[in-house]
């Protein structure tokens, strides 16, 4: 096949060629072998090439992305099942099976260094009963496909933390531009649009395409943070952890993951938003010591906590807005 | 003895790797060691020994740390096997981004982080493009889309190779990690014989030699000119 024909057969092949600094504009009518052979032997010891692997990495890549793209077709992950193991001096979790399902928000509580990091790391890595900890994990209540461990392409979960900060000197256009190709989205600027009006409908203050990300304030960078690993992540379960309350409507960002059907896991000891949670699970030395429902009287508490909640963020945006303060 | 090949640019976290794999299969009654190749110093060895892991360095100091490794690692390999090693890793930064001391037959791990930027795997050449397992760290404070565009671009530099998230800090990874590293079965002897995946950069030049006068009058030997174009536009 002609580098031509495989373009046309499969137009993501261009970012292999992209990626490993491949120039082959003028090169299109020959076959990949033909390219290659054209590479003097001192341009190939300069350029510390291999063309022996890179005839047999994009075939590789080729069937890695057909297989990607096909899987966006199928039927995603509905639910993730926990199976219990053992805490840090071997004694049985406390409880039996906690399964959660797509659009459902479970929190998570338990002092810094209770097992946190293990327990997301365990169904990162679709445990069974082969971590530490002993647990085994469930993906629609079957055991999970190898792919969840070893694709690059499928992770598993998303994070979302506190400390994370754009990084990338590009503008908010550009960098969506760049998620929205490397996820291989056909329709790139209507999802962009859609990932914009949602993380401007989080954040106090909007913000416009052009603004460079690192430029963003730590409201708009979470709204965006948050808008974008729910509409373009690939990752079917989130996990929070905390997400600080200013400038952002924290009720509406978990709406939002809601909306786009993924399964939310929140690590946080904000009560207002723990209690959205309908069931908390409580982490302590290492292990699951059990799993709370969250009672009517907490939902009750819940309301409270939103009214005060409320009733700070108007003051938050009368000062933005340069107002005097009244009772 | 089993024998795996660290690399990685500086600073990407090598060493929080592999100290927190090993940590991780401590249960597991295997003894590993460490043996860290560097150019001018490195004190990583210091907390190998405080983590109480057998180690020794390399310091190649006027010679380039790859050539230097290619050198040494069958007496490397033999220190290890003498030491009732189960696992040996070493440990070598990649100073010029070019070079890279896998060797075939031999596991190797390339460790890039987050924070280098998205072009940097295009940059990385076999070190990177060559390795069998890519560990990529520093997750925990770049958002969720740059981790996903970075790992997708070293992804298309290397399609073969499984691609990890490792948290260094906290070691999130380290034991799923671990679990790839170790084959029983596998009984090293020796290296010799074995080949390097890929050659090592021709240069020698007067300057390897250890000239220091500038001017065309001293560059003998492998010597290239940088294209700037016609000089009179």
């Amino acid at each position: 096949m002609t580098i031509d024909q495989i373009l046309e057969k499969y137009p993501f092949a261009m970012s292999y060629f992209v990626e490993n600094k491949l120039d082959i504009e003028d090169h299109k009518e020959k076959t990949f072998t033909e390219f290659l052979d054209g590479f003097t032997h001192e341009e190939v010891e300069d350029l510390a090439m291999d063309k022996d692997e890179l005839l047999e990495n994009l075939e590789v890549f080729i069937n890695q992305m057909k297989e990607f793209l096909g899987i966006k077709e199928e039927v995603g992950v509905r639910s993730l099942t926990i199976l219990p193991g053992f805490d840090k001096s071997g004694q049985p979790e406390g409880f039996s099976e906690l399964t959660i399902e797509t659009s459902q928000v479970i929190s998570i509580v338990g002092p810094t260094g209770s097992g946190k990091s293990r327990l997301l790391a365990d169904i990162e890595w679709t445990a069974q009963n082969d971590t530490p900890t002993g647990r085994s994990i469930l993906i629609n209540g079957e055991l999970p496909d190898k792919k969840w461990r070893f694709s690059s392409n499928n992770k598993l979960v998303a994070q979302l933390s506190q400390n994370m900060n754009f990084v990338m000197d590009l503008t908010v256009m550009e960098f969506l531009q760049l998620h929205a190709e490397s996820r291989l989205v056909e329709d790139i600027e209507g999802t962009i649009e859609r990932i914009i009006k949602a993380a401007n409908s989080l954040a106090g203050e909007k913000f416009q395409l052009d603004t460079p990300v690192t430029a963003l304030s730590g409201g708009q960078s979470r709204a965006l943070m948050i808008a974008d690993t729910a509409i373009l992540s690939s990752s079917p379960i989130v996990l929070i952890d905390e997400i600080e309350n200013a400038g952002i409507d924290r009720r509406k960002a978990l709406n939002l993951l809601i909306d786009e059907d993924k399964i939310v896991l929140m690590a946080t000891h904000d009560p207002t938003l723990a209690l959205i949670a309908d069931k908390r699970i409580i982490i302590r030395n290492g292990g699951i010591a059990k799993i709370i429902e969250t009672t009517e009287e907490e939902k009750e508490i819940l309301h409270k906590l939103e009214k005060m909640d409320t009733y700070i963020q108007e003051m938050r945006s009368n000062l933005r807005n340069g107002e005097s303060l009244t009772i | 003895m089993n024998l795996v090949i660290f690399s990685g640019p500086p600073s990407s976290g090598k060493t929080s790797i592999i100290l927190k794999t090993i940590e991780a299969m401590r249960k597991r009654d295997l003894q590993v060691g460490v043996v860290k190749f560097d150019c001018l110093s490195t004190d990583d060895d210091i907390l190998y020994e405080k983590a109480g892991i057998p180690v020794k360095k390399g310091l190649s100091g006027a010679l380039c740390p790859d050539h230097y490794f290619a050198s040494n690692i069958e007496e490397v390999v033999q220190w290890g096997r003498k030491t009732g090693l189960d696992l040996l890793i070493t440990e070598s930064a990649g100073l010029c981004n070019r070079c890279s001391p896998y060797i075939k037959e031999i596991k190797g791990v390339c460790v890039i982080d987050n924070l280098s930027g998205i072009n940097t795997p295009k940059k990385i050449g076999p070190m990177l493009k060559a390795a069998d397992i890519v560990v990529i760290t520093k997750g925990d404070i770049v958002s969720q889309a740059e981790r996903e565009v970075f790992a997708s671009k070293v992804n298309s530099v290397n399609p073969k190779a499984m691609t990890m998230h490792i948290n260094g800090l906290t070691g999130q990874g380290a034991f799923e990690l671990s679990t790839l590293l170790y084959d029983e079965d596998r009984r090293l002897e020796t290296v010799t014989g074995m080949e390097l995946r890929y050659p090592m950069p021709s240069a020698l030049c007067s300057y390897c030699l250890g000239e220091t006068r500038i001017g065309e009058a001293f560059q003998m030997g492998n010597v290239r000119k940088i294209e700037l174009g016609d000089m009179d536009e």
